[in-house]
């Protein structure tokens, strides 16, 4: 047998030594979620979630807007949401009496989606805003809620 | 920033608390929401987009999106008649204050809008040398900015250039597809505003999901298919110049 078999007894002793601190040391570093869903902190996902919103979405716009609501479904913006014009309102739907929107600058509101360029599809409405309107406001004579310019007295 | 011995000392006590948090994590956000129930992706329909930039706006206000940065932006394509293998493309402040007027040059125009994939297969996970990025259950990708090292890996990974390293946090940022509005019910911040309809959340896995009928009914693409990596962001209309 091993002459000086006593070396590799305190040879082994240093490894298992070294590898207990390394199983404690590794439970304890670990986050306690790691592993949960895969080689990831599983708790990371709840903590995404957790952020809080900034757009409200229009269900919570309809809930009190009625009278906007019904205007719009008379034209074609219908389709096109509350906070698309309106901003993020959260906060405004959150707590509607001490956060108040701000009121829309439609020259500047409105040109972006229809003012005119090449790119944009053909059926889309689109005007030169400098030629149509030459700097005037757009609710001058739309009204944003319900576009389509009636005849008088229809309105 | 400059640390200095004295100053990294100091930083030592809340580093432990920062740790300590990390090591716990936070519960559940939606205590209703099931991951398994889902698997989302997204629906572009190219030929409605009209390059407002509302959705590049909102995204930046919804996910507080450093100035200069994008988590999803809008491509203007040009292709000229007689040089259809180089199309120009352009994308002005990522397109947020939309797009100037074009002297009509004749071939074609038209926008793309940008975003995460949300890969299945994807490839910035799979370099992510700690596991600070991963896709959920739900299939969305997302980083975990608190393990996030910002080593880069995934932003250089990433075919789509959908990434990018936070100025102010240091760790990779990319798309969430708002994961904290999606899981309480609510749509994406570029989908909610989306005048025309142009971008629609899809849930693979909701058989109601008006998304499946689209999907029988029209030629939809994914970008860079030849790559494989599973992109769940649905192109209708791409013409073959977008890359």
């Amino acid at each position: 047998m091993f002459k000086d078999i006593e070396h590799l007894i305190r040879l082994a002793a240093v490894i298992a030594v070294a590898l207990v601190a390394f199983v404690i040391l590794r439970a304890a570093v670990v986050p306690h979620s790691f592993g949960q869903y895969g080689h990831y902190r599983g708790a990371a996902i709840g903590e995404t979630a957790s952020r809080p919103i900034a757009f409200a979405g229009h269900d919570a716009c309809e809930g009190c807007h009625t009278d906007v609501v019904d205007q719009k479904k008379l034209g074609k913006h219908v389709v096109v949401a509350c906070e698309a014009c309106h901003g993020a309102l959260a906060k405004h739907a959150d707590d509607p009496g001490s956060v108040q929107p701000t009121k829309l600058d439609t020259a500047i509101v409105c040109a972006r989606c229809h003012e005119a360029n090449s790119a944009k599809p053909q059926g889309f409405p689109q005007v030169a805003t400098a030629d149509h309107s030459g700097g005037l406001a757009c609710d001058t004579c739309h009204q944003p809620h319900r576009p389509k310019i009636e005849a008088e007295g229809k309105k | 920033m400059d640390i200095t011995r004295r100053r990294l000392l100091a930083l030592l006590p809340a580093a432990a608390v920062a740790w300590k948090y990390v090591l716990a994590g936070t519960p559940e956000a939606s205590p209703n929401y099931k991951l398994t129930e889902h698997w989302w992706g997204m629906l572009i329909d190219i030929p409605k987009c009209i390059g407002c930039g509302s959705c590049v706006r909102a995204c930046a206000e919804e996910n507080d999106v450093p100035e200069g940065y994008y988590r999803t932006w809008i491509e203007r394509y040009h292709v000229a008649d007689w040089k259809i293998e180089r199309p120009e493309v352009e994308s002005p402040d990522g397109g947020k204050q939309g797009f100037p007027p074009h002297a009509d040059d004749g071939g074609k125009n038209f926008f793309v809008p940008k975003l995460c994939n949300q890969c299945a297969e994807s490839p910035c996970t799979q370099v992510c040398p700690v596991g600070a990025t991963f896709v959920t259950p739900d299939g969305v990708v997302l980083v975990d900015k608190s393990y996030c090292l910002g080593c880069r890996y995934c932003i250089q990974a990433c075919p789509y250039g959908c990434r990018f390293l936070n100025p102010k946090t240091n760790t990779a940022e990319k798309c969430s597809l708002c994961y904290h509005r999606i899981t309480k019910g609510l749509t994406t911040a570029c989908c909610e505003v989306c005048p025309t309809g142009a971008r629609q959340l899809a849930d693979l896995k909701n058989p109601k999901d008006p998304i499946h009928e689209f999907l029988k009914t029209h030629t939809v693409q994914v970008l860079k298919p030849h790559m494989a990596t599973g992109a769940k962001v649905f192109y209708n209309g791409m013409d073959g110049s977008v890359r």
